[in-house]
């Protein structure tokens, strides 16, 4: 099957002002005729379900948590991107959309990029409007900072809380449409499955999580946004309850899944500290500012930092990048953290560490204005280690972050299946092979406030949906495949828990599928999954019954897609014979051991189509034609 | 280290509960107070028994999942820190903890130490934001904002509704969650238009929750996870009165 990811013609800059004058228009009073079914309540769900009811259309909004407001986009520390050269520094949509085409290493669409871009600016309006706190000068204009390796201060952002603001804001315009009555809200509600009525999405198959209650929901189109996959790793910045099953579920029922092996490893988290640990906290990007990155010169020096000089210190990022220092992309950073650590310089009680540095900050600007701009974080290091960071170097380890892998979408945000959209993380498809810093929360709330609203107009217009009834064959069969899952799961009584099926999981994959790949590697993971997954149920063990709160159940649901997806993982890196960004195959390097793309090859979006479980998925490639931008070897020496 | 835990187990809603004592042995300093709960649920699922159900997300204090009281305190002794940022190094060995769900008319138990918070929602509902429709927002810039009064907005808005406020009061009043959302939206100039409306819808649908009278205690303040400060609930109490005097709904 061809992929077409129908992106306007015309040129670049021309496309989604085309798009928008051409795009059919639904009329305002049939608007109350349609049904959507929005999955997800972080900024690309919140976002869209207010915008989207605001415009008329009937929605349901669907969320794990307790409350909307709780979505792992709360998470979010450093800040957003936005092309608005408030700073006069050089900035333009034009720049914004380079930068963000250069950091994902050439594997992203140019169109969909520069349409983020041009409307990153209305992004910040509308959240100062709705009365997110960003931080602002005397002078009452806001405030921006440089960040994750920009040279420009485009990042807008509220205190290390910027997640938590802009989710609020857009969590406050999601009630206020549940007060008018246009969206109706289903928090602890579980989406197992998609509902697909003659190769179109049409609903979604819903557990209630406080009484087990299986759902049937339809509608005339369906929302996606469901967040990303990185939990697969088991240890991850990602809050508990992200998960794949939203996403591997639609992919099972037709949609593809693009670029699975694209996962970014955060280079500044705490360092793993005991196997009863269960995620791995991110120490924002921002601290590389002011940090120098250093271990010592001799592998094994296991002497403490204060006790090495100078001459025994290899600043090995300033030495090795100088022109970015230690303010080079995120994949750059993590991979060569692990690199030194491999060679024996490691710090800390595992070796599985690197020092980050402010002795010499804090020489130059005093504690103060160290405890000003990053007191928060260091306050947060302190209450996790124990240690205080004005007197001892921070230790930091890479860490599983974020996934720009995800459904595969077309402009239109629209998947292979008509009336499947996805937004925010769980498509695939701005980011490429490597996000830059701030830029997630940006794709975000670009996708659900401007550009679905549009998107979604022209689908319904143009597409004839008739009512599904609930006892469609269709609707009858996957409602009843869900029951019949959820029994299965809670059969399993063996002697193993299911976190430790995880665990093991996200261990392999961490060794095998991590910072860095090759070909051996990788073929044990594949050959491994199945065999956990097959241990898995016969194995684990899942305790309670159906109709109560049950997290052990709903855990194990979301482990076991774990298990089916893994494998996918594992093959789009296997399949992918070059670097590009965050996938690092060891076959393919330079003499200096940087990443080697191969644009002949792989200049293409890699969509797989499932096939069944243990099955090879299909791969459709997607080519990318660069017209504005020629790839070019990223170089931060 | 070892701890003894005495936990709150209750199936359900209409279950009585009751306190149930656990051992927790071989616990790390370098645990978090979650992480020691995650290997008493280990044990307990793997001698077949159900595990102890309780609320977790980010684990990493902002998202406002977690939270309950520890031996009396809400979140426990650490000031200013979710239960899941506590770490077992303050506790010492043979310690003994009481683990109780947040207990408030407006929050239902639904098992364990997890109780019903769609009560703050609902005051959320009925008016804590600024209506603007996407897409009609003026230039950012466009409207200035004293550089203090962004700040002392921002301390407002770090609420994570986690509820320790309400659980902490002997009266369960929301005044400090409701302070909070009031004060930022006064603070800034985006909420004018509808600040004396949202005065006053927010502390009506307060107490139609069922959530109790503030008598000035402070005991929300010192338990916020955020400490967020006393100082919103009297703004509150200010934006409160200007409403009711002047306006014209009333
Ligand atoms: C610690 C941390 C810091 C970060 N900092 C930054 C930053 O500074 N800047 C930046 O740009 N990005 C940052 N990111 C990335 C960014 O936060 C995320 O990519 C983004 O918030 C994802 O938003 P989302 O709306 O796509 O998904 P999420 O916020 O993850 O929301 C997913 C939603 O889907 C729901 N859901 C999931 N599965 C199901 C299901 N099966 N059924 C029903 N509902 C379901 C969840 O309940 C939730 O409501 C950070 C990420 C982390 C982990
Ligand atoms: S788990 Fe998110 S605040 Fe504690």
């Amino acid at each position: 099957m061809a992929l077409d990811a129908k992106i306007p013609e015309g040129p670049l800059d021309k496309k989604w002002d085309r798009y928008r004058f051409e795009v059919k228009l639904v009329n305002p009073a049939n608007k109350r005729k349609f049904d959507i079914l929005v999955v997800g309540t972080g900024l690309a769900g919140a976002s869209a379900a207010a915008s989207l009811a605001e415009l008329g259309y009937k929605v349901k909004a669907f969320c794990l948590q307790d409350s909307p407001r709780r979505a792992h986009s709360i998470a979010a520390q450093g800040g957003i991107n936005a092309a608005k050269n408030y700073a006069n520094d050089g900035d333009s949509v034009h720049r914004l959309f380079y930068d963000t085409i250069k950091g994902g290493d050439f594997r992203a669409r140019e169109g969909n990029v520069h349409r983020l871009a041009e409307v990153s600016g209305n992004i910040i309006d509308q959240c100062v409007a709705q009365g997110v706190p960003f931080a602002r000068e005397y002078g009452g204009l806001l405030q921006t900072r440089s960040f994750g390796g920009a040279q420009l201060s485009r990042t807008f952002y509220a205190r290390g809380q910027t997640g938590q603001q802009l989710l609020l804001g857009a969590y406050g315009a999601l009630m206020r449409q549940v007060a008018n009555g246009q969206v109706e809200l289903y928090p602890r509600h579980e989406m197992l499955d998609l509902v697909v009525v003659e190769g179109v999405a049409r609903g979604i198959i819903t557990r209630n999580l406080l009484d087990g209650e299986v759902e049937v929901h339809t509608g005339h189109a369906v929302v996606l946004a469901t967040g990303g996959y990185t939990n697969v790793f088991y240890l991850s910045t990602n809050a508990a309850s992200c998960n794949v099953t939203a996403t591997w579920r639609a992919c099972r029922r037709g949609a593809f899944f693009a670029n699975p092996c694209y996962t970014q490893i955060h280079p500044t988290c705490i360092p793993v500290h005991g196997e009863h640990q269960s995620k791995l906290t991110l120490m924002s990007e921002s601290l590389r500012n002011d940090g120098r990155v250093w271990v010592p010169k001799t592998p094994g020096d296991k002497r403490p930092a204060e006790a090495l000089p100078e001459e025994d210190r290899d600043y090995f990022l300033e030495r090795k990048y100088p022109s970015f220092g230690n303010l080079v992309p995120r994949d750059v950073a993590s991979r060569n953290a692990k690199q030194v650590c491999d060679e024996g310089k490691g710090v800390g009680e595992t070796g599985r560490a690197v020092y980050l540095d402010f002795a010499d900050a804090i020489k130059r600007d005093g504690e103060d204005a160290i405890r000003e701009q990053y007191g928060n974080l260091f306050d947060m290091y302190e209450r996790i280690t124990g240690e205080n960071a004005y007197k001892m170097p921070m230790r930091i380890y890479p860490a599983p972050h974020y996934a720009m892998g995800g459904l595969w979408v077309d402009y239109n945000l629209m998947s292979n299946l008509p009336g499947l959209f996805v937004l925010g993380e769980a498509n695939f498809s701005d980011h490429g092979a490597n996000r830059l810093g701030a830029s997630a929360l940006m794709q975000g709330l670009a996708d659900g406030y401007f550009i679905l609203p549009y998107t979604i107009g022209g689908y319904l217009v143009g597409a004839s949906l008739p009512a599904v009834s609930p006892d469609h064959d269709a609707v009858k069969e996957a409602k009843a495949a869900a029951s019949e899952r959820v029994h299965q799961l809670l059969a399993l009584q063996g002697k193993r828990t299911v976190d430790e099926f995880h665990r093991e999981l996200g261990l392999l994959l961490w060794n095998r599928c991590g910072m860095s790949r090759n070909e051996a590697g990788l073929q044990e993971a594949k050959e491994k999954i199945p065999q956990i997954r097959e241990e898995f149920w016969q194995n684990a063990t899942v305790l309670g019954s159906d109709g109560e709160l049950n997290q052990v159940l709903e855990r194990a649901g979301r482990v076991a897609d774990f298990l089916e997806f893994g494998e996918l993982l594992v093959e789009d890196a296997l399949h992918r014979h070059e670097s590009c960004g965050s996938h690092f195959r060891e076959e393919s390097q330079t003499p200096e051991n940087e990443a080697l793309r191969d644009d002949e090859n792989f200049a293409y979006v890699a969509a797989w189509e499932y096939q069944g479980v243990g099955q090879s998925s299909r791969l459709h490639k997607e080519s990318l034609q660069f017209e504005d931008v020629k790839p070019a070897t990223r170089s931060y020496k | 280290m070892n701890l003894t835990l005495k936990i709150w187990r209750q199936k359900s809603p209409k279950d009585k509960g009751r306190l149930v004592t656990y051992m927790a042995k071989g616990i790390s300093p370098d645990m978090s107070f979650l992480e020691m709960l995650d290997t008493i649920n280990r044990d307990l699922i793997l001698k077949g028994d159900d595990p102890v159900a309780f609320e977790h997300d980010c684990r990493e204090g902002i998202c406002g999942s977690c939270g309950f009281m520890v031996s009396g305190q809400a979140h426990g002794p650490l000031k200013g820190t979710t239960v899941c940022q506590l770490h077992m190094r303050h506790f010492t060995d043979g310690d003994t903890l009481v683990l109780e769900p947040w207990r408030a008319k407006a929050f239902p138990i639904i098992k364990d130490l997890v109780v019903d918070r769609s009560a703050l929602d609902r005051i959320i509902i009925a008016g804590g934001f600024v209506s603007v429709d996407t897409g009609s927002a003026p230039e950012a810039n466009a409207l200035l904002t004293p550089k203090d009064n962004a700040e002392i907005a921002m301390d407002a808005a770090a609420c994570i509704g986690c509820g320790a406020c309400v659980a902490s009061c002997k009266n369960a009043s929301a005044m400090l969650f409701v302070g909070a959302k009031v004060s930022q939206l006064a603070l800034l100039p985006q909420g004018q238009p509808e600040r004396e409306r949202r005065a006053l819808s927010l502390v009506t649908s307060m107490d139609d929750a069922g959530f109790g009278n503030c008598t000035n205690e402070s005991e929300c303040e010192a338990a916020c996870p955020k400490e967020i400060s006393v100082r919103n609930i009297a703004r509150l109490n200010r934006e409160f009165l200007r409403a009711s005097f002047s306006h014209p709904a009333k």
